[in-house]
């Protein structure tokens, strides 16, 4: 029977190191997922999109408290560039409405930029300095903007029990 | 074919009392098949059309019927009175009506086919973590907590209800659409006449097309009515006028029944957007002041009327989040998606387990 979809016999062949991750592919293939830290949204402010930055114990052993901030911290102030309401915004929804919202099939919102540079900033601060730590940021939209999601990989070889309920079902190669 | 047989054999013959959910995806899948994108497996109950782009809701049978209405009666009004109204009056009636009824039928059509602002459901890793947080924040072990979260927003109590088909909290002004079987962001309501459900994303698009459908509807009310009295002045009476344009009484009855009702609820919605407030909130009465203290308001609202509108109906157009015309990871597949795309049956189990558990603490919760 043809089964076991992330299966990589030869993750156990490469040992986890912890500065050897530049590539954030070669994170995932190599090194087993362990755990999975969900940082939620803060809506003290409303429905605006922001993040709470307090710092989730996991993470603990594994990355600076500032460090962990400031990417939250950047994070938020890119979400807020994004929905701020202003002079701008407001240009560009009048603009969409005079035009029956047609305009929306073909221009890119402001919105749309933000998180694109959200995504390259994601990119970068996962090579730099997530991976080398055996973690990985995933992008908030892809998760509903409803988390920040940050997978923390472990060594296949020293994790022991964590990892070993992961890679049970993986029976076969590809 | 032979995809559709590994994927109703594989589940049983993996059915294990673990169930680890990363043993469920074929393999052989990714090598045969062709890609495959997001809303081929989107879990809510949605149609969609062109490869994606277009969405709505799965019983959308009265929007042929709203759009009909429309054309048939804008049609007419262009072929019978529009003539005589040019010869007699001025070559700006049918200009204005273009006008109005081209932003009518963009406005309804972009409401209709837009995301109304779902949000995709929590991944089972997700789940599993609000879950923790559920069990772990209960004080005694015999009575589960209930569902709900209390929040502040802009120093205002909220609670957070648990979505139990979408398994996470939902955000403040998010409400599940029985319909759809989604989440909606800033739920406004379901709108059969749109055949969508009105949100975040298509509130504009949605204000737009009723405050637009009013201007138009009162137009052609009036033109037809000032048709048949010109008719009528130029000396046969009103009976020979009606006579000869019969079309004019159809287009009257259409726009007298429907003007009243598109009339209030431009008003009505014009209310709403002046205070910041949805349809939903306004019927359950969340921020009334009938309920408990006195300065319980509405806490999203700016406190202004222009800031109000400027926000609700100009402000930063929100991306759309489930991403339907993006493809699915190869490797990486989620694994609810992974049972809903391909094993009904299985998926079916695994939800009754999830099921169970809640229902266990439904029990527990009654005895």
């Amino acid at each position: 029977m043809l089964s076991g979809p992330r299966t990589a016999p030869d993750r156990a062949k490469l040992p986890f190191c912890h500065e050897s991750f530049h590539n954030l592919q070669e994170l995932r293939h190599s090194a087993s997922l362990a755990n999975k830290v969900f940082i939620q949204r803060d809506y003290a402010e409303g429905t605006i999109c922001k993040f709470q930055t307090k710092f989730p114990s996991e993470l603990e052993s594994r990355i600076e408290r500032t460090l962990f901030e400031d990417t939250v911290k950047t994070l938020n102030n890119y979400y807020a560039e994004a929905e701020k309401i202003g002079g701008q915004s407001y240009l560009e929804g009048c603009l969409a409405c005079t035009t029956a919202y047609l305009i929306f099939l073909c221009m890119e919102t402001r919105y749309e930029k933000v998180l694109k540079k959200i995504s390259r900033y994601i990119q970068e601060q996962n090579e730099k300095i997530y991976a080398p730590r055996g973690l990985l940021i995933t992008d908030p939209i892809e998760r509903g903007m409803r988390v920040i999601e940050i997978s923390i990989y472990e060594d296949r070889g020293s994790s022991g029990s964590s990892s070993g309920s992961s890679s049970t079902s993986s029976t076969s190669g590809r | 074919m032979k995809n559709c047989e590994y994927q109703q054999i594989d589940p049983r013959a993996l059915t294990s009392p673990t169930a680890t959910p990363t043993s469920t995806l074929p393999l052989a899948n990714k090598n045969v098949q062709r890609q495959r994108r997001k809303w081929e497996v989107f879990p809510g109950r949605n149609r969609f059309f062109c490869d994606g782009r277009i969405i709505v809701a799965r019983q959308s049978g009265v929007l042929p019927l709203t759009l009909g209405l429309i054309l048939i009666t804008s049609g007419l009004f262009f072929i019978f009175d529009c003539p005589f109204l040019v010869a007699n009056l001025t070559v700006f009636i049918p200009v204005i009506a273009g006008v109005l009824f081209v932003f009518v039928v963009f406005s309804l059509l972009h409401t209709s086919f837009t995301d109304p602002g779902i949000l995709p459901r929590a991944l089972p890793e997700e789940a599993a973590d609000i879950e923790k947080q559920i069990d772990n924040s209960g004080s005694s072990s015999y009575r589960p907590p209930p569902r709900t979260k209390e929040i502040l927003i802009n120093d205002q109590v909220v609670k957070l209800k648990y979505c139990f088909t979408c398994k996470m909290f939902r955000p403040p002004r998010t409400s599940h659409c029985s319909l759809c079987d989604n989440c909606v962001e800033r739920f406004d309501h379901h709108c059969p006449w749109v055949g969508n459900c009105v949100g975040k994303r298509n509130y504009r698009f949605f204000y737009t097309f009723i405050v637009s459908l009013s201007f138009l509807t009162s137009f052609i009310f009036g033109c037809v009515i000032t048709h048949l009295t010109l008719r009528a002045q130029g000396g046969n009476g009103i009976l020979s006028a009606v006579q000869q344009s019969p079309a004019s009484i159809v287009e009257l009855v259409v726009c007298f029944f429907s003007i009243w009702s598109i009339l209030g609820l431009s008003g009505f919605h014009t209310y709403l957007v002046a205070s910041n407030l949805t349809t939903n909130e306004d019927i359950k009465g969340s921020w009334s002041s009938k309920r408990g203290a006195e300065d319980y308001k509405n806490p999203y609202s700016y406190n202004n009327i222009f800031t109000n509108c400027c926000v609700v109906l100009c402000g930063p157009m929100p991306p759309s989040l489930i991403d339907r015309r993006g493809f699915l990871p190869a490797d990486e597949i989620p694994p609810v998606i992974t049972t809903e795309q391909e094993l009904p049956p299985f998926m079916a189990k695994n939800d009754t387990n999830m099921e169970d558990t809640c229902q266990d603490f439904a029990l527990s919760c009654t005895g």
